[in-house]
């Protein structure tokens, strides 16, 4: 037994809400967050059937702005950050990694633009001091941009499947903005910044209010059908689409390019770390990122090896393929879809196949 | 099954495992994990029972169970030789959640040393080690 007492974890605006609804909590980057309600398997069906409700107030917010702004997130984000447009009252919303100058990930990072000069970026828990300080240190040479701190201004809740759309219209006051585009909105009582982005495959929005609100926009979006999920069914929803997940399928020893995000990356903005993926982009990485399913029984888990080179980033049973399912480096040699790999799963040789990205794709 | 349960007549492990004495042959053990093992980690979806005839020694993990968050050990409570596996659970692992003391037990064992039970706990000794 340790005399000393573990730092108290942080709680989120609704700690209260999943409490009173029997969640199971666990410590997750310092927060203590829900992991499941009734189940990681009935939650991850409800998000893919109907409408699911996450808690995801333990991730950072860092705001960028002033005449500068554009120009300090096109130093640090992969993406060309000025794709972003403003149409119709509503900002673009883009993905990117941010790099360190040898190419390897500090973070991966959604960014909605919120006003001509004022741009949002949606940190990892995990990273959201490192990604602020990074942020602020490069931020020192422009003075026309401030690096704002915003954690402590919102919670976030995910709303997704096929009917969050509908379920969060039905509050609103004017139309939902439209995929990868972010706008406010007034949803109840509550001002809200609604993004047409998620983390699960299905459709829905992400909201950003104050934390005072977010107990009563939960509350009402739980009332007309929402089902609370937890973390559990957000990392099965994000592996069945292959979503990356920070401290698996990326870290700083992994650039973008084998990570398989060459797609977010655009050299010739001159980020940070742009040299370095350019040329892992021309020579081809050593490794690549692939999706496998498990040929039998087993369930691969971060860390199992790859026999011949490579090991497992993240794994679990596929509630949706009801089969061991995952994401492993490999050698670049054996990414090919549909290529054998064995799996040492803790000692025990599990045989799994190489498939295209995602793993699970709605029938349409 | 939703609500904590020990029964009396088992013997537990610390490390969250039940072992039940045949009534006939008090050399003749079945093993399973504990509400609260179940409990903590979720809708088990994955149980794979070693081979009859596997050795088990007194706290060393001898199986895994999966739920599909996370993989945990199953530590034996005695020593022996597995005579029986339950097979049920192949195809119904969530049988281990639904019924931890009864249709989801996990192994029978032929005891090295009968004896060993002496060092398991009672159900409210075991009660007492998980705290509030």
């Amino acid at each position: 037994m340790s005399s000393q007492a573990p730092p108290a974890l942080k709680r989120t605006p609704l700690f209260e809400r999943h409490q009173a609804a029997g969640a199971k909590l666990v410590d997750f980057a310092g927060w203590e967050m829900p992991v499941q309600y009734d189940g990681v398997r009935q939650e991850h069906i409800a998000v893919r059937d109907g409408c699911g409700i996450f808690d995801v107030s333990h991730m950072g917010e860092i705001e960028t702005s002033g005449p500068q702004a554009l120009e300090l997130l096109q130093l640090l984000l992969s993406n060309d950050a000025s794709a972003m447009a403003i149409t119709g009252g509503a900002g673009g919303a883009q993905y990117s990694v941010l790099c360190r100058e040898d190419g390897g990930v500090l973070d991966d990072l959604f960014t909605y633009r919120l006003d001509v000069d004022r741009y949002l970026t949606i940190t990892n828990a995990a990273n959201h001091e490192r990604d602020l300080e990074w942020f602020t240190t490069h931020a020192s040479g422009l003075p026309g941009v401030q690096v704002t701190d915003r954690i402590d201004d919102y919670a976030m809740l995910a709303v997704q499947g096929p009917l969050a759309r509908e379920i969060v219209q039905a509050i609103s006051d004017s139309p939902l903005p439209a995929r990868m585009t972010a706008a406010t909105r007034r949803l109840g009582g509550a001002e809200v910044l609604v993004c047409g982005t998620g983390y699960t495959g299905e459709a829905g929005v992400e909201l950003l209010c104050a934390g005072e609100q977010a107990p009563l926009l939960w509350d009402e979006l739980v009332r007309r059908g929402a089902t609370p999920a937890g973390l559990g069914a957000r990392d099965t929803l994000r592996l069945e689409v292959c979503f990356h997940l920070y401290g698996h399928e990326l870290s700083v020893d992994r650039g973008p390019i084998e990570a398989g995000l060459a797609w977010c990356c655009r050299e010739d903005t001159g980020f940070i770390g742009s040299d370095a993926v350019r040329a892992e982009r021309a020579a081809g990485p050593s490794q690549k990122l692939v999706a496998f399913v498990i040929d039998g029984p087993g369930i691969a888990r971060q860390g199992n090896r790859v026999l011949g080179g490579g090991e497992v980033t993240s794994g679990t049973l596929s509630p949706c393929l009801d089969t061991g399912i995952g994401m492993a480096y490999v050698p670049a040699d054996r990414a090919a879809s549909g290529t054998r790999l064995e799996l040492d799963v803790r000692g025990k040789i599990r045989p799994a196949v190489v498939k295209d990205k995602p793993l699970y794709r709605k029938a349409s | 099954m939703t609500q904590a349960s020990y029964p009396p007549d088992l013997l537990y492990h610390a490390e969250h495992d039940w072992a039940r004495i045949d009534a006939d042959d008090p050399a003749i053990a079945t093993l399973g994990i504990t509400w609260y093992a179940q409990d903590a980690l979720g809708e088990v979806v994955f149980f794979e029972p070693p081979a009859v005839g596997t050795v088990l020694a007194k706290d060393a993990p001898y199986a895994e169970v999966e739920s599909v968050k996370a993989v945990s050990d199953v530590v034996a409570p005695l020593s022996g030789e597995i005579v029986e596996v339950n097979q049920g659970l192949a195809e119904n692992p969530a049988t281990i959640n639904e019924d931890p003391y009864g249709e989801g037990w996990l192994v029978k064992v032929r005891l090295a040393d009968p004896s060993e039970r002496d060092s398991l706990l009672d159900a409210d000794s075991y009660k007492a080690t998980l705290g509030g």
